[in-house]
């Protein structure tokens, strides 16, 4: 294990089934001014998991992370964090929490050294222990032979590193992660993607937000969707797979004629009109494939294009949230031709 | 450790963050020094020898060039502290506009540490930049006849001076969105010295101008150092200084203050 996580939480007295919660919300509202971000939520985060808030941009994501990190006060609702209420006793819940935003927080005029140095007198670590810690973190994430150059001078993963680091000096039980990898190259995604497993792995809770379906499927234990200031779904990633419609083949046609012929002969087929695509019903395995071809070449109509959708996230993401979860294509749909 | 401890054990660590600032970059840090070390010699130099002679018959002082060095010095070194508020809010409102202030907010730490150490560490910057033009003023020839203890009035009355600018400039940075209109608004702290008796005694003026020039905050602050540093009487200048940086100081401390709690994220 890496001395630099914490140990597994003290499970819950009497060995109740539920282990303890590391952050417990129930119907949290904010709003500013007019506009409603976040309309009554309820979240129950057990201690040493991840937990995935799933939506788009403007969804609440960031002001959940900011009240529960104390940054901003809620309008209603009440929300604990590693067994602190965030509104009566914030300096326990700072104590406890890390956060890494959307945007890398740290100095820019100092070096990533003096960075992390920083961080460890604040939490008055004492001058050996910051210096043993600062220098096990420039290690573990990979910034040692940059230690002496100012923090304005690193790229966005290095920069998005070096912040990780610094949120981990004081060896939070509870990291926040907002969208912490957008704007990442693929390297650095799984960079983090790893940091965040070895984090679990030692008993940290991990809250992390993100827009990517892929994201959350590959990190969350459990995920919850927000959307419009509500939560749509919660549940692991298989949970949330099964609440949505099965897997299908996606035909595209270049030649409208063509197309209306094969619409006859799928006659239930869903249409995209616009696309001149039909959507067939169908696991998707070799015989269903070979008898839709079958099919089509008996009807005499040539399709430009076929993908085989099975189901993932994204489809969950547009099935609940309703954006254009029929008549978007996906990308990974357009890649024929 | 105690509450207090904190407070000063965070404090000290945001002190050296901005110390550390200062020191790797001295162009911002000595930048406000550059002002009145120009007008030292723009106005001894080239408005000297008209100015002296004028300034000399209406304060009493000898005429000339020299004379005026000694009238004008403290003025100048009064406007090297209203120049740094500039740099404070400015310094400010870059962390606020950076993450880093929301990290900090989200650290169990002592909640006016953020502030303390700006304000401490623009005290000691300005400090440090006047010394260079009391440097640049005794190599034009500026001899006071002040001792130790007066010196050390000077230093005591400037570094309070300081004090009360930079509370006052650190919330004119929080109210600020963007390090430009942060670097705009202390111009009006900036410019206050050249209407009052900083480069010409206030008699010289116009009625209504005259009004204000005596009883703007930087005329009693500048004849009191006057007063320490060339032996010209000071009268009740000095506890008209020491009130207005207290009242400065306290009105600075508990706007920024409140700014600074209630800010949400920008």
């Amino acid at each position: 294990m890496p001395s630099s996580v914490m140990p597994m939480p003290r499970q819950g007295g009497g060995g109740g089934p539920r282990p303890p919660a590391a952050v417990t919300v129930t119907g949290l509202r904010k709003s500013y001014g007019d506009k409603t971000v976040l309309d009554g939520i309820d979240l129950h985060i057990p201690a040493g998991t991840v937990f995935a808030l799933l939506g788009p941009n403007g969804a609440g994501k960031t002001t959940t992370v900011h009240i529960l990190s104390t940054l901003v006060a809620a309008d209603g609702g009440r929300a604990s964090v590693a067994g602190h209420d965030v509104d009566t006793a914030p300096d326990g819940v700072r104590a406890a929490i890390g956060v890494t935003g959307q945007f890398a927080a740290l100095d820019n005029l100092l070096t990533a050294e003096e960075n992390l140095l920083l961080m460890a007198d604040l939490l008055r670590l004492g001058k050996r222990e910051g210096r043993s810690r600062t220098r096990e973190l420039l290690e573990r994430f990979e910034i040692a032979d940059v230690a002496g150059q100012r923090a304005a001078t690193f790229s966005g993963g290095m920069r998005r590193r070096l912040d990780l680091a610094m949120t981990l000096v004081g060896r939070p039980e509870v990291i926040f992660l907002d969208e912490p990898t957008t704007g990442l190259d693929p390297r650095s995604r799984r960079t983090m993607w790893e940091t965040v497993r070895s984090l679990v792995a030692g008993g940290t809770t991990v809250f992390l937000t993100t827009q990517y379906l892929e994201e959350a499927d590959q990190l969350a234990d459990r995920i919850a969707v927000l959307d419009g200031g509500r939560i749509v779904a919660e549940g692991t990633a298989e949970e949330l797979k099964a609440r949505i419609p099965g897997a299908h083949v996606r035909l595209r046609f270049d030649d409208p004629a063509a197309y209306e012929r094969a619409a006859e002969v799928f006659a239930g087929a869903a249409r995209d009109d616009e696309n001149l695509a039909l959507r067939v019903a169908g696991d998707g395995g070799l015989d269903a494939l070979r008898a839709l071809l079958a099919r089509l070449d008996t009807a005499g109509v040539r399709a430009t294009g076929f993908s085989v959708h099975t189901p993932d996230l994204d489809d969950v993401f547009l099935a609940l949230t309703g954006r254009g979860a029929d008549t978007a294509l996906h990308p990974a749909e357009e890649n024929q031709r | 450790m105690s509450t207090l401890g904190y407070t000063v054990h965070d404090s000290m660590t945001m002190l050296r963050r901005n110390l550390r600032h200062a020191v790797r970059y001295p162009s911002v840090s000595l930048g406000p020094a550059l002002l009145p070390i120009l007008m030292l010699l723009l106005f001894v130099y080239a408005f000297g020898g008209a100015l002296g002679a004028g300034v000399g018959a209406g304060s009493g002082q000898d005429g000339g060039r020299a004379g005026y060095l000694e009238y004008l010095t403290p003025g100048v070194i009064v406007m090297g502290v209203a120049a740094g508020a500039m740099s404070t809010s400015i310094a400010v409102c870059s962390d606020m506009t950076e993450g880093v202030v929301n990290r900090f907010r989200t650290m169990n730490i002592s909640r006016s540490s953020f502030l303390t150490g700006h304000v401490v560490g623009s005290v000691v910057q300005t400090l440090a930049g006047l010394l260079l033009v009391v440097g640049v003023a005794l190599a034009l020839g500026f001899r006071s006849g002040a001792g130790p203890l007066e010196w050390l009035a000077a230093a005591g009355l400037l570094a309070a001076i300081a004090f009360a600018v930079a509370w006052l400039s650190a919330a004119l940075g929080l109210i600020s969105r963007t390090v430009e209109s942060a670097s705009n608004k202390p111009l009006l702290i900036q410019f206050l010295p050249f209407l009052g008796s900083t480069f010409v005694p206030t008699s010289t003026m116009p009625s209504g101008l005259r009004w204000f020039a005596r009883h703007q905050p930087f005329t009693p602050m500048t004849e009191t150092l006057r007063g320490l540093l060339t032996g010209s009487p000071v009268g009740s200048a000095w506890w008209i200084s020491l009130a207005w940086c207290a009242g400065i100081g306290v009105v600075g401390y508990v706007w920024a203050r409140s700014l600074f709690h209630t800010t949400t994220k920008r």
